[in-house]
């Protein structure tokens, strides 16, 4: 694939998996129980790679350099940790930094598609969600990902002013988590109804979980399911 | 003709079960109520849920002066199922099914989209022979879905017989699929790390004669419609979209192409098998409902070039590469995208380290072309919404999920 001869990346270094956590702090979480799920091994996945034989060892991020990199650290220091998992490029950033960095992306570096707006939601960790722009290069043929942290019920600044594809994807990002977007001109529910309570793709609402009040009202079943 | 006063009172009429309609107000609406009756010679009228032309269960808002449009406002979400939540509790493979229900008309491409991006995470590449097996339904699946759209499309403006004749050719790539995998539309023709079912005695065969067989049928499509004067007045100059717009909206596949950028993901990063086989990306300039329409049938063209190259150079060996039986991806995060009939169809994946993927998140390429209805239509005429939903070929089952 072009995306991956076109990362400037060296290949996996093959060093011990314990050091894959120290390559990037906080890009991974670990795995966190979902409802209904037996509870697996306490022990992280990664561990238990070099123990399988047949297995090739498991991949870890790998430093992302690039002269793109380079600049953006050099302009903003320590808020930006750069890395490359399995070829593909994508960035740690401050929260702070959002939204010039994607501006200065866009501007500069030539991302001119934002591909997607997604999030995920770790409740164990403090600050809960991960919020994930997916940009891509129509001149550099180039896709990178760039993640910041948030808490709950923090907000994260809207990016429809740079790109307005962002207006439905920041929208269902709302919709489905929760997470609330300053400047968006029309932030409301785009998939479930208005009055809907709760966000579902949130880890703690459960799958066949919903909104019994609604059903009740809005479609007369008496159940709520 | 609806008057004011009427639009007004069915609008304050509505019982309870139509409650779930006046939930979501939009911004438009809200707006009207502000006015006085007087002041206005605007009218809000709902096109949908329920109607033949918005492919589904599309309702959009239409803020009109007389027959111009003002603005619309899409209401989506009638579909929704959940899809991304449904992800989370099952296993890599028992997701599989399920993305053929979103994009169903394309349910090859989709199926394709979610294994290649699962085999990314694993770290495994299919077989060439899966691969090129994917490749040749793949574009049988793009030509069903142009069909479709052109079918359908065409009788939204009020043409009737492509729809006749777009089914009935259909119809021959249903039955490819049938006889190689047992299922017609949602196919879950792929496994993650390739294919499942090995091609039936006589496939190559076949697909050659369906080839030979739909040649000359797209010549017929285009006999009836690219100089057909009723066609061209009705989508020529309606619904432009220019190059810029369409990046900063995010739009992709055929309507972008159709505003003059050649940007196809077969090409610009080849997956599957692309690399291997010769074909071109057909673009338009002006970016109008006519353009897409001259785009998607060249479109057609090229799949066909695809599946002859395809089909005869198919490599012998395996169809399916080492996967574990228990599919357990590392901790860690893909993002993998195909260019599906309707655009850029992306799937982001998160593994745990489970069984299960801790998030599977669509990029569905309807859901983000949908978004440029509103800015289609502005100043265009009731009936050229119609024209538009029609071009941005979208389905609801993707957009909603």
């Amino acid at each position: 694939m072009s995306e991956e001869t076109k990362s400037p990346t060296p290949p996996p270094t093959g060093e011990p998996k314990a050091a894959a956590g120290e390559a990037a702090p906080g890009t991974f979480q670990s795995p966190s129980e979902k409802a209904g799920v037996p509870p697996k091994s306490s022990a992280p996945p990664a561990a238990h790679a070099p123990a399988a034989p047949a297995k090739p060892s498991a991949p870890v991020p790998t430093p992302w350099d690039s002269p793109m990199v380079t600049r953006l650290k050099g302009h903003y220091g320590s808020g930006i940790e750069a890395n490359s998992y399995l070829g593909q490029n994508f960035m740690v950033v401050d929260s702070s930094l959002i939204p010039e960095l994607l501006q200065v992306l866009r501007d500069q570096e030539q991302f001119d598609y934002l591909v997607d707006v997604t999030a995920l939601h770790y409740p164990q960790r403090e600050k809960q969600f991960d919020l994930v722009w997916i940009l891509y290069s129509f001149k550099r043929n180039e896709r990178m990902r760039i993640k910041t942290m948030i808490a709950d019920g923090a907000s994260a600044p809207s990016v429809v002013a740079i790109w307005p594809a962002a207006n439905w994807l920041e929208r269902e990002v709302y919709d489905m988590f929760g997470i609330r977007f300053d400047g968006h001109p029309d932030l409301k529910r785009i998939l479930l109804p208005d009055g809907w309570k709760g966000h579902p793709l949130r880890k703690d609402y459960g799958i066949i979980q919903q909104d019994q009040e609604w059903v009740q009202i809005n479609l007369g079943i008496e159940s709520g399911q | 003709m609806i008057d004011q006063t009427m639009t007004d009172r069915t609008m304050t009429d509505r019982t309870t079960t139509d409650q779930a309609m006046t939930d979501r107000t939009s911004h438009l609406e809200l707006e009207q109520h502000d006015k006085t009756f007087l002041d206005s010679n605007e009218l809000i009228i709902n096109m949908g849920p329920q109607h033949p032309a918005t492919h589904g269960v599309l309702r959009v808002i239409l803020k009109l002066d007389g027959e111009k449009v003002l603005g619309t406002e899409c209401v989506i979400g009638y579909l929704h199922r959940g899809v991304e939540k449904i992800a989370e509790h099952r296993t890599y493979s028992m997701f599989n099914p399920y993305v053929d229900r979103m994009d169903y008309v394309a349910a090859v491409s989709n199926g394709l989209g979610y294994c290649e991006a699962v085999e990314k995470l694993l770290n495994v590449e299919a077989p060439p022979r899966a691969r090129y097996i994917r490749v040749i339904l793949t574009e049988l699946n793009r030509l069903a879905s142009h069909m479709l759209w052109l079918g359908t499309h065409a009788l939204d403006i009020g043409a009737i017989t492509p729809l006749f004749y777009t089914f009935r050719d259909r119809e021959e790539i249903l039955k490819i699929f049938e006889k190689y995998c047992g299922a017609r539309l949602t196919t879950h023709a792929f496994r993650i790390g390739g294919c499942l079912y090995e091609t039936y005695d006589g496939f190559e065969r076949e697909v050659k004669k369906f080839l030979d067989f739909v040649t000359p049928k797209i010549d017929e499509y285009e006999e009836l419609l690219t100089t057909n004067r009723i066609w061209v007045e009705r989508t020529k100059g309606v619904g432009k979209i220019s190059a810029k717009e369409c990046v900063a909206l995010g739009v992709t596949g055929p309507v972008l192409r159709a505003s003059g950028v050649k940007w196809d993901l077969r090409k610009a990063q080849p997956y599957a098998a692309y690399a291997d086989f010769d074909f071109e990306i057909p673009t338009g300039q002006s970016g109008d409902t006519y353009d897409r329409y001259l785009v998607r049938m060249q479109e057609m063209r090229q799949s066909l070039r695809i599946i002859d190259q395809a089909v005869g150079k198919i490599p012998e060996g395996p169809i399916m590469a080492k996967v574990p039986k228990v599919i357990k991806p590392a901790v860690g995060e893909i993002y993998h995208s195909i260019e599906a009939p309707k655009g850029e169809l992306g799937y982001f994946i998160v593994s745990d380290g489970s069984t299960q993927p801790y998030r599977v998140r669509v990029r569905p390429p309807s859901f983000v072309n949908l978004q440029a209805l509103d800015m289609m239509v502005r100043g265009a005429l009731v009936a050229d919404v119609i024209a538009v939903i029609g071009t941005l070929d979208i389905v609801l089952g993707e957009v909603d999920r």
